[in-house]
């Protein structure tokens, strides 16, 4: 009995160091070999980056002209004050906006730059004397009695990075330095909220993380009509001629582009890349026909029909081959002879003066009619020379409109210098760099997270390495945005948000994230089954056995103690 | 899609140098130049050729160094591609069917079945094999085309066969590549982008006659875009670049049962003509009466007086020519349709031709058999074959043998660049002299290698594709041939560069071949798993038993007798043995 007792032992024994072997070597060499290869992502610091509390800073110097201040308060005016505004936009965004005012009394060159007679002049020379950096403003202010500004106007904004500031005339006397700050700070406030950013902007351009609350209609529709922020741009002129057999048309559209278009864009450098062509497109028609006006003997398009315009267009634009950039579309079309003149109506039924309109972020439309030119006599094709001026001021105005650089209107006793021969003011710009680093900055903490949450839901999806590195390089370079953006450097912090949104995007849409090779675990269980079902049964069967025999044994030795 | 009217412009003060006026003498004289043609051949065997040919002509450098580009009447896309992928030519073809050579003689442009792509870029190109994938994916997504399926395994590049046929005299072969993709099918959507790129679209012009449902029932349909820099006079002091689509189509109109012979522009197209495209500075058709100086074989109405000779394929043909830039042509019903009544037939040999074809049985090994054909009944003359083989036939280099008349017949230039297994195809181009009227044969031995089980097609028992041979020949001509390619001639007739007048450039494509690979059963990797895990599972079974099985020795159980006994003993109620 003895001998079968120990072989029992020994059979025992075998059966558990098999589990044993099985449970500690097999299922783990198992799992690891078929296992999906998973790259670190930094993890914690994207889940910070969904808690965004963005802090931007504006630098402001208030610079006190001749016969602002007296010398007694001059001493008493604080170096430098620093105020914050807060705002909470949703749980998870939070904005601070810090406005660092410096205060000074003007140089004896600025005083002669402020003696000019218009306030132009005086803008054009403070300008030469020193130039404030992107994203600064300098104001100046100017005693009551100046003669730079009109009687009703208070302020006046420049083509640069300054604007000029009147004194109240409840000033005048017995006036204490902190009533002057005091009436100065909210004027300050509005020429910045017009300079540089204002909340509504920074909303705006917060929409792709943070879903805007249905207000007004109308701000949203101006938010939408821009481009997305992109690192580069495709601009396209079309000139559509449905009827090369009656017009011959001839647009230098080289030498409009240069003269109109090339200044502006050579000013966004540092927003975007553009680049520029054009075509001519043959028997492009429009999608509607036009109706006929009698009373004005002209074919007139309403705007309920203008949208049924793009769509047939669109396929004879066709796609840029180059490179995946948005493309802004700019459509030249001369009716044909049949249909012309041509004009489009706006919703009151009324001629619109420019003839065109615009789609937002497709592009814009401008009918051109020649029809003056169909004399009786005239031998067809009729050769006609487009005037190039007309039509670049109003594809120059949908293409600040589409660009984002709103021309927000001025507050009442607001005066605006007229945008110059580059089209856009310094500060334009600096508002426009603005709200674009905050868009990148949104954009790109979105995608990052939302990637972050489809690679873990989705277990077996491989993550390589580089999509990894691209993944580590967009968190980072989106702290450091929100750092510049924090110390008020808005040229770098632009740099960063672009090069941020370049890294997430790369690893959002990474092919190698849609490759089919990976088996979902289900699949993965059931191929091996043939495998596991055979091994595991005895294993288990004689586990409940020795367990069973183990717990008969134990009984026993019960049964004998009582 | 949600518009808004802009009311406003900025305005501008008025340029004066571009006022709104219809004075003519103001107009620049414009930089490019559209043409169109469409050239008809009645061919031997009863089938009509109709070959189109449309070409834009643009004075301008599309390699300078800023980015604004104009366009007018060159497609913009291509013009992207050029300067974006700095591409030196651009030769692409799409073809549906094979063209029989010996039946119908050679065509004005040669192309092999499916797809063919072949670019010589410029040499300020560095990374060449990341601008062709470049290249080749945009391509696909302008043609509607499977071109991104060109890799590196089907990518060559010849050192002989395909010079540039534009300017410039390159010899650096690092710049060229050439691709084919003969699994290709060529359908409508092929066709329409092709369209989109002609400045007249398919409303005016020749292009009205482009109906998809009558050019994909034929027996051959081929349609191309070709791209070079060519000069603009004889000096060659202006370059330009020409963009040329050509769309061959031969129509079998010779079916039993339909009688009469007789063909017409309506029959073939279902559309008439009506009008040029206006922006066309010429549009003409041309149609092949050559060997119907009488009228005698068919008769073609309506009847017109022009009648044009031009030098094309070593042979002056004689073409009646009809203007449509002249209203006159259309006569009173303002519309065009060509009519031919046929009336007796003949044959015609032409001088070069190839086939090609696999011998062997079995999945192992087999045997690529390439004929060569010289019909020329006193010249000998060297021809460059260029064979293009995937890695997964891997060629025997050493059974090469070129025989011609039943002696062996050694090419004078042999390249030979090896394949590497699933990164690149073996390319094999040589330089042979055909003998005067013989056939020349060249054969080689393959092996048939095994694929991995993802890199079989969707459908790996119909066969893997080879791509079609390219014999390139300068071939004895009979007449003098015109070496001045700025003069005013036929498009059909000025595709391929003529540099002497005693020969001219002919290109055949051989058939493509379909060769069997062993092709396993699909579902075979989950079967050698389950067989594995259950032999590794039996095989585990039993030593598990053996080590967890307590032996003891157990008596034997009783025989039969003494068991049947037993149950007697235990029925009587006596104690069992």
């Amino acid at each position: 009995m003895a001998t079968s007792e120990v072989e029992r032992r020994r059979g025992q024994l075998a059966a558990l160091s098999i589990a044993a072997v099985v449970i500690m070597v097999g299922v783990p060499l198992w799992w690891r070999t078929t296992e999906t290869y998973r790259a670190w992502l930094p993890v914690s610091q994207i889940n910070e980056l969904a808690n965004m509390q963005l802090q931007l800073s504006a630098d402001v110097e208030v610079v006190f002209a001749r016969g602002t201040v007296t010398p007694e308060q001059q001493k008493k005016v604080p170096l430098t004050q620093t105020q914050d505004e807060e705002h909470t936009v949703d749980e998870n965004t939070a904005l601070r906006y810090r406005y660092e005012i410096r205060y000074r009394t003007a140089t004896i060159m600025e005083e002669d730059a402020l003696d000019q007679p218009t306030a132009a002049e005086a803008d054009l020379s403070l300008h030469t004397l020193s130039e404030s950096p992107c994203g600064s403003l300098v104001v100046y202010v100017i005693p009551e009695s100046s003669s730079l500004l009109p009687e009703d106007m208070d302020v006046y904004i420049g083509q640069r990075r300054t604007a000029l500031l009147r004194i109240g005339a409840q000033m005048r006397v017995g006036r204490t330095v902190e009533q002057l700050l005091a009436h100065l700070e909210p004027r300050i406030k509005q020429v910045l909220q017009v300079m540089s950013f204002s909340h509504t902007d920074i909303t705006a351009a917060l929409s792709d993380r943070v879903r805007l609350s249905p207000g007004n209609k109308e701000s949203i529709a101006d938010s939408m009509r821009a481009f997305k922020s992109s690192p580069g741009y495709e601009i396209t002129f079309s000139l559509l001629n449905p009827d090369p057999k009656s017009h011959r048309l001839h647009w230098d559209i080289e030498g409009a582009v240069q003269t109109y278009i090339q200044p502006l864009l050579t000013k966004l450098a540092p927003v975007a890349n553009f680049s520029l062509d054009s075509q001519t497109l043959y028997y492009a028609m429009l999608g509607v026909n036009p109706r006929f006006d009698s009373s004005s003997s002209a074919y007139t398009l309403n705007s309920d029909s203008l949208a049924h315009v793009i769509n047939p267009v669109e396929a004879r634009l066709g796609s840029n081959a180059a490179s995946s950039n948005p493309v802004l579309n700019f459509l030249l079309y001369v009716p044909d002879a049949h249909h012309s003149p041509l004009y489009i109506h706006d919703n009151k039924k009324q001629e619109v003066p420019s003839n065109a309109f615009h789609s937002p972020r497709w592009g814009g439309i401008m009918v051109y009619n020649v029809n003056g030119f169909y004399r009786p006599e005239a031998v067809l094709p009729v050769d006609i020379n487009i005037n190039m001026a007309k039509v670049m001021g109003v594809f120059l105005a949908q293409l600040r409109l589409l660009l984002g650089v709103q021309s927000s209107t001025a507050p009442p006793g607001f005066l605006m210098a007229p945008c110059g021969s580059t089209g856009l003011a310094d500060w334009e710009l600096d508002r426009l760099m603005w709200s674009r680093s905050v868009e990148n900055v949104a954009t790109a903490t979105t995608t990052i997270t939302s990637l972050a949450q489809l690679l873990d839901q989705i277990g077996n999806i491989v993550i390589n390495d580089n999509i990894a590195e691209q993944v580590s390089s967009a968190v980072t370079s989106l702290q450091l945005a929100v750092a510049e953006l924090e110390a008020g450097n808005l040229g770098f912090a632009l740099q960063y948000s672009k090069e941020a949104i370049m890294a997430s995007e790369r690893a959002f849409f990474d092919p190698s994230l849609l490759h089919l090779l990976y088996f979902p675990d289900d699949q993965k269980f059931a191929i091996y089954i043939p495998l596991f079902l055979p091994m595991c049964v005895p294993i288990l069967l004689s586990l409940l056995k020795i367990v069973s025999e183990a717990r008969q044994k134990r009984r026993e030795k019960q049964a004998k103690k009582d | 899609m949600k518009v808004h009217i802009s009311a406003t412009g900025i305005h501008m003060e008025a340029d004066t140098s571009t006022p709104e006026t219809a004075v003519p003498s103001s107009v620049p004289q414009p930089k490019d130049d559209f043409q169109e043609e469409l050239v008809i051949r009645p061919l031997h065997s009863g089938d009509i050729y109709a070959s189109f040919q449309f070409r834009t002509l643009w004075e301008t450098d599309f390699m300078r160094g800023n980015k604004v580009s104009h366009y007018r009447l060159f497609p913009k896309s291509l013009g992207q591609v050029i300067s974006k992928f700095s591409v030196r030519e651009l030769h692409i073809s799409f073809t549906q069917g094979y063209w029989r050579t010996m039946q119908w003689g050679q065509p004005f442009l040669p192309s092999p079945p499916g797809a063919e792509l072949w670019v010589w870029f410029q040499d300020s190109v560095t990374d060449v094999d990341g601008t062709w994938k470049e290249l080749t994916n945009v391509l696909s997504g302008i043609f509607c085309a499977s071109l991104n399926f060109i890799d590196s395994t089907n990518t060559v590049q010849p050192s002989a066969s395909f010079k540039p046929l534009g300017i410039g005299n390159v010899t650096d072969h690092s710049f060229l590549r050439y691709a084919t993709l003969p699994r290709e099918i060529v359908c409508t959507e092929n066709l329409t982008p092709w369209k989109k790129l002609l400045p007249c679209g398919s409303k005016a012009g020749l292009a009205v006659l482009l109906k998809s449902e009558k050019l994909f029932h034929s027996s051959f349909h081929s349609q191309a875009v070709h791209i070079r820099p060519v000069c603009q006079d004889w000096q060659c002091k202006t370059t330009s670049w020409e963009l040329r689509q050509t769309l061959n189509v031969v129509f079998d109109l010779h079916t039993p049962g339909q009688g009469k012979r007789e063909w017409s522009l309506f029959k073939m197209f279902s559309r008439t003509l009506t009008e040029a495209c206006p922006l066309a500075s010429s549009s003409k058709i041309y149609i092949d009466i050559t060997d119907n100086p009488q009228g005698e074989q068919f008769e073609v109405s309506p009847a017109t007086p022009l009648l044009s000779q031009a030098m094309v394929l070593g042979d002056r043909r004689t073409f009646s020519v009809y203007d449509l830039t002249q209203q006159i042509t259309f006569g009173t019903v303002r519309s065009l349709n060509l009519l031919i009544r046929w009336k007796s037939r003949d044959m015609l040999r032409p001088l070069l031709h190839g086939e090609r074809y696999v011998a062997g049985y079995g999945l192992q090994t087999g045997e690529i058999h390439t004929l060569m054909y010289n019909n020329h009944p006193y010249r000998s003359f060297p021809v460059l074959l260029l064979d293009s083989v995937p890695w997964y036939l891997r060629l025997y280099i050493h059974t090469l043998t070129v025989a011609s008349k039943g002696k062996d017949n050694k090419p004078s230039y042999i390249h030979y660049q090896p394949s590497k297994d699933r990164v690149r195809p073996h390319l094999l181009e040589m330089l042979v002299q055909l003998p005067p009227n013989s056939v020349t044969e060249v054969t080689v031995q393959f092996e048939r290698a095994l694929l991995k089980w993802t890199e079989y097609t969707p459908d790996p028992n119909h066969g893997f594709y080879v791509g079609s041979s390219v014999i390139s020949s300068l071939v004895p001509s009979i007449v003098a041939m015109d070496t001045n390619s700025t003069r005013e001639q036929p498009l059909f007739s000025s595709f391929f560069p003529c540099k002497e007048e005693s020969s001219y450039f002919v290109r055949v494509y051989t058939e493509p071949l379909l060769v069997n690979l062993p092709t396993p059963d699909f579902s075979m990797p989950y079967n050698v798993i389950c067989l594995t895990c259950t032999v590794v599972a039996v095989g585990y079974g039993s030593l598990y038993n053996l080590l967890t099985r307590s032996f003891q020795i157990d008596e034997p159980s009783p025989g039969l007798a003494k068991r049947i006994a037993n149950i007697i003993r235990k029925m009587r109620g006596v104690p069992p043995l």
